[in-house]
């Protein structure tokens, strides 16, 4: 054991050595396993900072077996002081032994039931895991994970700006674009929300599983907050599986879509009161009930298309709302948050509906405009690569070899003849 | 509208006059005068004048329809005794018996079911159907084309007049492998048409009308008059209201009375003229009706509806209206065009509205009530569905009731419009990268399964 201590403090100096230091520890691993419980002293010896791999190993020994309550918390800060100190190389030559100490960490934090000591360690973690932001790990859905439970949103909504495009494990992207919806749920930023769980209904997946089921079902609702309508079927681009038989797990909600689009209140409430505990089961019961809220709006946004002003007691005749004064509280919440354009006027009850003032004119348009259309070159040019990554890959030429007779590519055949396996 | 003299344009009608059940059924030396009077007006309807219009099957068919819908008993009781007696001259039983059970001894003795006619007709009609198929089996040895033809046409005829109609139409159509010239295709289609209109197939209506226009030989005008009548009666039926406009209005003044077993000319009128009203814009309403110097002989027989369209035409929404409300009672009982008066109605209606708020910027909303002979209330519910509907670009100021025409500004929406593309756009390529990332990344796990 101390010959293997003396081997990481000599080798961590350079690359090549950490790389034979790498093969001498894979070898070691099962010893260090079998002598788990006399290891946490050698810990000591060794500094994260500068032999993080070898610290690594020691630690994912040390925390394989059971851990006491009174080990749980000093374990805790072992884990963080390394996560916060470690040299990201060296650590991203054994992903899997990181992810798995993080992992237990993240254990060890709800066994203690403090998610937020979690939050800054694991964010960092991923930080030091990525290979480039654009690269999800197994690390995300954790840290988001810690971050539903703690309550701290805000922190997650940095990780969630970023585009994912690379992903390890499909389990992780479903988990991931789950809470992440969920997050931004909470924040109300539902058009990110939207985007997160439309990418977990429609992602590729021969068998449908439960994550996308509860996410299919936060999908319909959010959608009919976003847009107000749920469109009936998924996209073509769907897995086919997804597409039979989504709809007919969430059931109750697809009813409630449809009750929606009927556009009358009364009996859309209704339909939630009956079906109540089952959206109750499923946690969902405040989504439904800014859904059901969320047809308000609609309906008072149709009515800016076709009056100029209207009287607060018609407004509440027409939306079906009680009296003129819950209409005025609507509006006025809705002119708040620029969902409308119009000014009340209380003398003769009347409110007078605006045309939208952006006359596209301004100089933060233009920036606004401008960075838009930067950010689509940069998107397209992604596209063009991976489409020239692809077209190189030996796997896909050779499938489109075989499968040339089925294909039609008589006029634009760009697999040279050689892969006609 | 103010300062308009409303005469009476109903001149010629007079009170029933004329009395006597129309004898010849498709003769046209009966009193042209009769059927030159407006008949469908918003008077009342004289059933006697109007059954003088038709003859055959049909007057027969629009007779029962009447009493059917007609709630006032005695006028129940006069078409039914008038299908009574066109009834007794031909030789379809089950229609006679259909009556009979209708009047339900309410005429008296005469008008009951006489058993002994019945019989007798009915013997008749198997000797004549044994008479026609021993000649027909003797045609079909000889393999006299021409005779045969004539022999399914008999076949034809008779299974016609006694009301099997199914078995008509199929005789009618077996006459078309015998056809050489052009006349006996014509003929045929002509009599295949008849039937179908009876039966209500108007599919076989739309194709035996192109089949008979095909025909090499260019067609005399009378028949191309009724083949016109027939597409737009077809077309009636599919609801494609332009289309039958169009054809009606093509309708040529040759037609006069000669197509009574179908149509009649205030028919053809009426309803090129509703069905105009209902889909047209201003400049075909104005040349292919009101400038339709044919057509202004169907005009002349129904002046009321002639009224109707130049005030639509020169805008007096209100009298156009109260025009078609008259008419309205008298059309339910047509049997073309009964389902379809209310869908026809409404669209005139939507169309007047429109028209009326088209030249304006701004609209007193109360005038516009006064026009149209309604509420504000109402009106307001009416051009808020049009709004809705995209069909009048307005906004209504609901304080001041007045409706402001509302321009979109192009160079606002086209900016959005341009914003929101560029989003999607976005967001579709990041989700298809992020996508064809996971199938990749599936395949070469599956592949690496295999190896």
């Amino acid at each position: 054991m101390e010959a293997l201590v003396t081997q990481i403090q000599g080798l961590s100096g350079t690359a090549s050595d950490v790389l034979s230091l790498q093969n001498l520890l894979k070898q070691a691993d099962d010893s260090l396993h079998a002598e788990s419980t006399r290891l946490p002293p050698f810990l000591d010896q060794l500094d994260p900072s500068k032999h993080s791999l070898g610290y690594l190993y020691f630690l994912e020994a040390c925390t394989a077996g059971p851990v006491t309550q009174e080990q749980a918390s000093s374990f805790l800060l072992t884990i963080a002081r390394f996560i916060s100190s470690c040299v990201a190389e060296q650590i991203r030559l054994a992903p899997d032994k990181f992810i798995c100490v993080c992992k237990r960490f993240k254990d060890q934090v709800l066994l203690l039931e403090e998610p937020l000591r979690g939050v800054a360690p694991m964010l960092t973690a991923i930080r030091k895991l990525q290979l480039s932001s654009e690269h999800l790990t197994a690390l995300h859905p954790e840290f988001l994970l810690l971050c539903l439970l703690s309550k701290c949103y805000k922190t997650a909504l940095s990780i969630l700006e970023e585009d994912i495009f690379e992903v390890d494990q499909p389990r992780d992207l479903f988990l991931f674009c789950y809470y992440g919806g969920m997050i931004s749920i909470g924040q109300k930023q539902f058009r990110k929300a939207l985007e997160l769980l439309h990418n977990v209904v429609t992602a590729p997946m021969s068998t449908v599983n439960a994550i996308a089921v509860e996410a299919f079902k936060k999908y319909i609702l959010v959608s009919l907050i976003h847009h107000g309508q749920f469109p009936t079927n998924l996209p073509k681009y769907a897995s086919s599986g997804a597409q039979r038989n989504l709809k007919n797990l969430c059931q109750p909600y697809v009813e409630l879509a449809s009750s929606y689009s009927n556009g009358k209140i009364a009996d859309l409430e209704t339909y939630v009161e009956a079906n109540k505990d089952k959206f109750e089961s499923d946690n969902n019961l405040g989504l439904v009930k800014q859904a059901v809220s969320s047809m308000y709006k609609r309906n008072i946004q149709r009515l800016t298309q076709t009056y100029l002003t209207l009287s607060l007691q018609d407004i509440a005749n027409r939306v079906q709302l009680n009296s003129p004064k819950e209409a005025e509280m609507h509006v006025l919440q809705m002119i708040k948050d620029g969902e409308i354009y119009a000014t009340i006027n209380q003398k003769d009850g009347m409110v007078r509906f605006l045309e939208d003032p952006e006359q596209y004119k301004t100089c933060e348009m233009i920036e606004r405009i401008d960075s838009s259309i930067q950010r689509l070159m940069t998107v397209s040019k992604k596209l063009n690569v991976m489409d020239e990554l692809m077209s190189c890959d030996p796997l896909y030429l050779a499938k489109a070899g075989r499968e040339r007779q089925r294909f039609d590519f008589d006029d634009f055949d760009n697999v040279p003849q050689r892969y006609n396996i | 509208m103010d300062g308009e003299d409303i005469s009476n344009p109903l001149m010629e009608m007079c009170a029933n006059g004329i009395a006597g059940v129309d004898d010849a059924p498709s003769s046209s030396t009966s009193t042209t005068e009769r059927k030159n009077r407006p008949i469908i007006s918003g008077e009342q309807l004289d059933i006697e004048a109007y059954a003088g219009l038709y003859s055959g099957r049909t007057k027969i068919k629009r007779l029962i329809f009447i009493a059917h819908h007609r709630d006032n008993t005695a006028m129940q009781l006069e078409a039914l005794r008038m299908a009574y007696d066109e009834l007794k001259k031909g030789e379809n039983t089950q229609l006679f018996r259909e009556v009979v059970q209708k009047i339900d001894d309410r005429l008296g003795p005469n008008y009951s079911m006489d058993a002994a006619w019945c019989a007798m007709v009915d013997r008749k009609a198997d000797q004549r159907k044994d008479k026609l198929e021993s000649e027909l089996n003797a045609y079909r040895t000889n393999l006299i084309k021409e005779s045969i033809r004539m022999g399914y046409n008999d076949f034809g005829d008779f299974y016609y007049a006694h009301g099997a109609l199914g078995d008509a139409f199929k005789s009618y159509v077996r006459t078309r492998d015998y056809c050489t010239t052009s006349k006996h295709i014509i003929q045929m289609c002509l009599s295949a048409i008849l039937v179908s209109i009876e039966m209500g197939q108007f599919t076989h209506v739309t194709s035996y009308v192109s089949k008979a226009e095909q025909t090499p030989e260019a067609l005399d005008p009378i028949t191309s008059a009724k083949l016109r009548c027939a597409a737009g009666l077809a077309h009636l039926e599919a609801k494609k209201y332009k289309l039958a406009a169009r054809k009606f209005l093509e309708v040529g003044p040759e037609l006069g009375n000669s197509y009574g077993e179908v149509i009649a000319p205030q028919d053809v009128a009426t309803y090129g003229v509703l069905c105009a009203l209902a889909s047209f814009d201003r400049t075909e309403l104005k040349n292919k009706v009101i400038d339709n110097i044919n057509f202004r002989n169907f005009l002349e027989l129904v002046p009321e509806v002639r009224e109707l369209i130049n005030d639509f035409y020169s805008s007096h929404y209100a009298s156009c209206l109260e025009y078609l409300g008259n008419l309205k009672s008298n059309l339910m009982l047509d049997i073309h065009i009964h389902d379809h008066v209310e869908t026809l109605y409404d669209q005139i209606r939507s169309k007047a509205l429109i028209q009326y708020t088209h030249p304006f910027v701004s609209v007193d909303m109360r005038m516009m009530a006064d026009a149209f002979k309604t509420s504000v209330a109402g009106l307001e519910k009416e051009l808020e569905s049009l709004i809705t509907d995209n069909q009048i670009q307005a906004r209504i100021d609901s304080h001041n009731k007045i409706l402001y025409a509302r321009h979109a500004d192009q160079r606002n929406a086209t900016f959005q419009r341009v914003l929101q593309t560029g989003n999607e756009f976005d967001w579709d390529v990041r989700t298809m990268l992020l996508r064809a990332n996971l199938l990749k990344h599936e395949y070469n796990l599956r592949a690496s399964r295999k190896i």
